[in-house]
């Protein structure tokens, strides 16, 4: 009895001394995770995208978006027009994992549905960098990133999350939802004469607060990677 | 009936003030399609406003044929009832300047009868006008711009909205709008065919008719409390633009547009039960007062 | 003969103004009846309220032996008029304004018909000009074609010499005499110069004010029985104190001047009169009656008074 008790207490001791090493080695695992991304050269990726911002009622649009190495991305939407978060580039992963000029921190672990997830931030060093914060909730099984939030100086904060299915040896998500700040839109006084239906909206205190974010959903169908992306989609 | 009116007809088309409201909305076309082709960045620039730092937009894409038309025609249908009242607010005032109204009644017609051919006339008139503005705000447009989705910019209570209409679900609603703008500006017809028995000469009743218009518009966009409940439900030019109503599509609550839908189709149709109203009570008035008339003229 | 037009009691008022004050007449078949009086008397509006351009304020009219208020369009459809100028659509032809006024009289319209009546009234070379390049002669005798395409029995001519030249005037006295004598058209044509009428008309009213001032056959109102004398002496009172001891007493007019109201075919022997009781004239002018009260009507208004009975 005593030998199972001290056999399960060393058990402990020995994960508590593993964990202790991984913790210390928060900066291999976003190594991992970046070798992981790294496999990536380009893509071609189709999708559906959905906007979700107070002041825009537009319809789900089909995209299409081309990565390619080091940090280009394009959002275009196949046909008709979208609107499309300027931010939304930084679903580019590489953004944020880009060289080795950040301090990383880890910050425990999370859990994002039933997976256990380790968190990580990351703290560039240059203090004039836009970006001033991100927080990463990496999945160690897959060693992709499932969550980003991002602090930046300029452009507000943003958040991804994402959802990875057969390209997850690419690192490379079936679904994001991004989600960032919006400032209020008002159209300019008198440049319309609307027509007012009488219909007042009833906005409740939660709606107002709901305006100040947006966000876009984009699911993707296929993904075609390494395949050579020409540099005038990026136009 | 019909011979009278081909009779009002002929008389419109001979006249050159018929053209000028044709040459002006082609003017205006023109110079808006110019003026879109050359600078239409700067125009969506001004309609994005804060957000245009947040999103990117093809604004090429944006400023296409439909997007032109819904420009020109909410500038436009602001000036065309001038256009209409040109017209209209000459049908009696114009035959008394000229000496013909004698000449008119004397002859075996009713009066009832030349009023109700002189507002068929105006009407006429006032249907070839916007099927001129369809060709040239929205056919030429189309030829000029290509065809695309369509963005709304609105104003809705407090909260300015950008609506997006996909590319095939927006014809219907030019129909639609179309056909609300001519019942719309029938009533400016009818306005000014009712002024235009009190008066001998057809400047009158044409400005009154712009002046009845411009301070209702202007009532009807103040956009104070007061005014929006109390007298802006009272207020023909409330309803004038109208037609917007067929542009506000329907959305669901996740806040995607819904096609084929509009999002208040009763306030819409009770708009154009008030304007319908309108016709028939500003024609019968023209009718009574027109009939208890004495020709001195 | 059948009566065309019959006004009973008819007045219009304006505000506080009576235009037309308890006025009736009647026009017989194939009449030219003159429509006398000075400006503003109230011609145009009686002739305004039989063609329905004015409702009259009381009174009725009956033409072609119907009441115009319930037979309106029938009884117009045989009405032709010109009223005052006349006004056509100067940015048309003369075709096309004689065509529409045509169909709006609801009759079939054919070319034929269009340039016989432009023909008539010597416009056919310039049926597809625009009115507006028309001189005011011109103008009238579209207005002309205008009242008479529709073949109507009745023709209404307000002030038709206005604004002609003396040709354009006795063009037009021409034609309206060929339209009751040889057409057994009825004609009501209105002036305010007597002469005018006095040339042509069969019948006449002279109205004044609104009100009926006289009524009669030309003839008869015109009859040299009554003409009015006028004699100017160096000594004017003395004159007339002699002849009013003498013979011609009854004629003599109670006035200021020296007038006498007589059969113009005594003139020589009043002349002759005179002359023997050594009376130094200076003028013997013959007037007649009629055209002096009008005169005085036109001259004096508001001051009547009604020189012979």
């Amino acid at each position: 009895m005593i030998k199972k008790v001290s056999f399960f207490v060393t058990i402990n001791l020995l994960m508590g001394i593993m964990l202790q090493a991984q913790v210390l080695d928060a900066t291999t695992l976003i190594q991992k995770v970046k070798a992981n991304i790294d496999k990536v050269n380009d893509y071609e990726a189709t999708g559906k995208m959905i906007t979700n911002v107070t002041f825009l009622k537009v319809p789900q649009a089909d995209v299409k978006v081309y990565f390619k190495k080091p940090n280009k991305l394009k959002i275009k939407n196949e046909k008709g027009i979208s609107f499309v978060p300027k931010s939304a580039v930084s679903i580019n992963l590489n953004n944020i994992l880009n060289g080795n000029k950040y301090s990383v921190l880890d910050a425990g672990k999370d859990k994002i549905g039933n997976t256990i997830v380790r968190v990580v931030k990351l703290l560039p060093e240059d203090d004039n960098a836009d970006v001033v914060l991100s927080t990463l909730y990496i999945d160690e099984a897959t060693m992709v990133i499932r969550r980003a939030k991002t602090t930046t100086r300029e452009n507000g904060s943003y958040q991804l999350e994402m959802t990875y299915g057969k390209y997850v040896t690419y690192g490379l998500p079936d679904k994001i939802i991004f989600t960032f700040n919006t400032k209020d839109y008002k159209l300019p006084k008198g440049v319309t004469f609307d027509f007012d239906d009488g219909t007042q909206n009833n906005k409740t205190s939660s709606d107002k607060a709901k305006s100040k974010t947006g966000s876009a959903e984009i699911s993707f169908s296929s993904y075609l990677v390494n395949k050579g992306v020409a540099e005038e989609m990026f136009k | 009936m019909w011979n009278l009116l081909q009779i009002e007809l002929f008389k419109i088309s001979k006249r050159p003030r018929t053209y000028i409201a044709f040459v002006a909305v082609a003017a205006i076309v023109f110079i808006f399609q110019f003026a879109f082709k050359a600078d239409g960045q700067s125009y969506m620039d001004l309609m994005l406003q804060n957000v245009k730092d947040s999103f990117e937009l093809e604004k090429t894409k944006a400023i296409n044929g439909y997007f032109m038309c819904y420009i020109i025609l909410n500038t436009l249908l602001i000036q065309v009832p001038i256009l209409v009242a040109l017209i209209a607010a000459d049908s009696i005032s114009g035959e008394a300047n000229m000496g013909t109204l004698r000449l008119l009644i004397s002859k075996p017609i009713s009066r009832t009868q030349l009023i109700l051919v002189k507002f068929a006339a105006a009407t006429i008139f006032t249907i070839f006008l916007l099927l001129w503005m369809a060709v040239t705000a929205l056919f030429f447009s189309l030829l000029i711009f290509g065809a695309d989705d369509m963005l709304i910019f609105r104003t809705k209570g407090e909260e300015s909205q950008i609506l997006q209409i996909t590319k095939d679900d927006i014809m219907w609603r030019y129909l639609a709008a179309f056909a609300y703008a001519t019942v719309a500006l029938t009533v400016i017809a009818a306005l000014s065919l009712l002024l235009s028995i009190f008066a001998e000469n057809s400047i009158g009743p044409i400005i009154a008719t712009v002046c009845i218009v411009i301070v209702c518009t202007i009532i009807s966009n103040i956009n104070v409390p007061i005014i929006d409940r109390n007298v802006k439900p009272f207020l023909f030019t409330s309803y004038l633009v109208g037609w917007k109503g067929f542009f506000y599509i329907g959305v669901s609550p996740q806040g995607v547009p819904i096609k084929g839908s509009v999002e208040n189709w009763p306030a819409i149709r009770n708009s154009l039960l008030i304007l319908i109203a309108h016709i028939f009570i500003l024609v019968g008035a023209s009718i009574v007062v027109f009939n208890r008339k004495d020709i001195v003229s | 003969m059948s009566l065309i037009i019959e006004v009973n009691h008819l007045s219009k008022k304006f505000k506080n103004n009576y235009a037309v004050n308890d006025l009736s007449f009647t026009v017989n078949e194939g009449d030219i009846y003159g429509f006398l009086g000075q400006n503003g008397a109230g011609k145009s509006t009686t002739i305004r309220m039989l063609l329905t351009l004015i409702k009259p304020t009381e009174g009725d009219i009956n033409l072609f032996g119907k009441k115009l208020s319930s037979h309106r369009s029938e009884i117009l459809r045989q009405v032709g008029a010109v009223i005052e100028k006349p006004d056509l659509y100067k940015y048309l032809s003369a075709y096309d304004n004689l065509s529409i006024f045509a169909k709006m009289s609801g009759i079939k319209v054919t070319k034929q018909l269009l340039m016989q009546q432009l023909q008539m009234v010597g416009l056919h070379d310039r049926a597809k000009d625009n009115v507006r390049t028309f001189s005011q002669g011109m103008k009238q005798r579209l207005g002309i074609a205008v009242a008479l395409v529709h073949n109507p029995a009745l023709i209404i001519l307000d002030e038709p010499t206005n604004g002609l030249d003396p040709q354009g005037i006795a063009d037009m006295r021409n034609l309206i005499l060929q339209l009751s004598r040889e057409m057994g058209k009825t004609v009501l044509i209105s002036s305010h110069l007597l002469s005018e009428i006095e040339l042509i008309a069969t019948r006449m009213i002279i109205i004044n004010k609104g009100k009926k001032m006289v009524e009669g056959n030309v003839a008869e109102l015109l009859d040299p029985a009554h003409t009015l004398i006028e004699v100017e002496t160096l000594d004017n009172i003395a004159a007339k104190r002699l002849l009013l001891q003498s013979a011609w007493a009854p004629y003599v007019q109670n006035n200021n001047q020296l007038q006498l109201m007589m059969d113009k075919k005594n003139v020589p022997q009043l002349i002759k009169y005179l002359a023997d009781m050594d009376i130094q004239m200076l003028s013997v002018n013959a007037s007649h009656s009629l055209e002096n009260y009008f005169l005085s009507l036109t001259t004096q208004p508001g001051h009547v008074e009604f020189a012979s009975n």
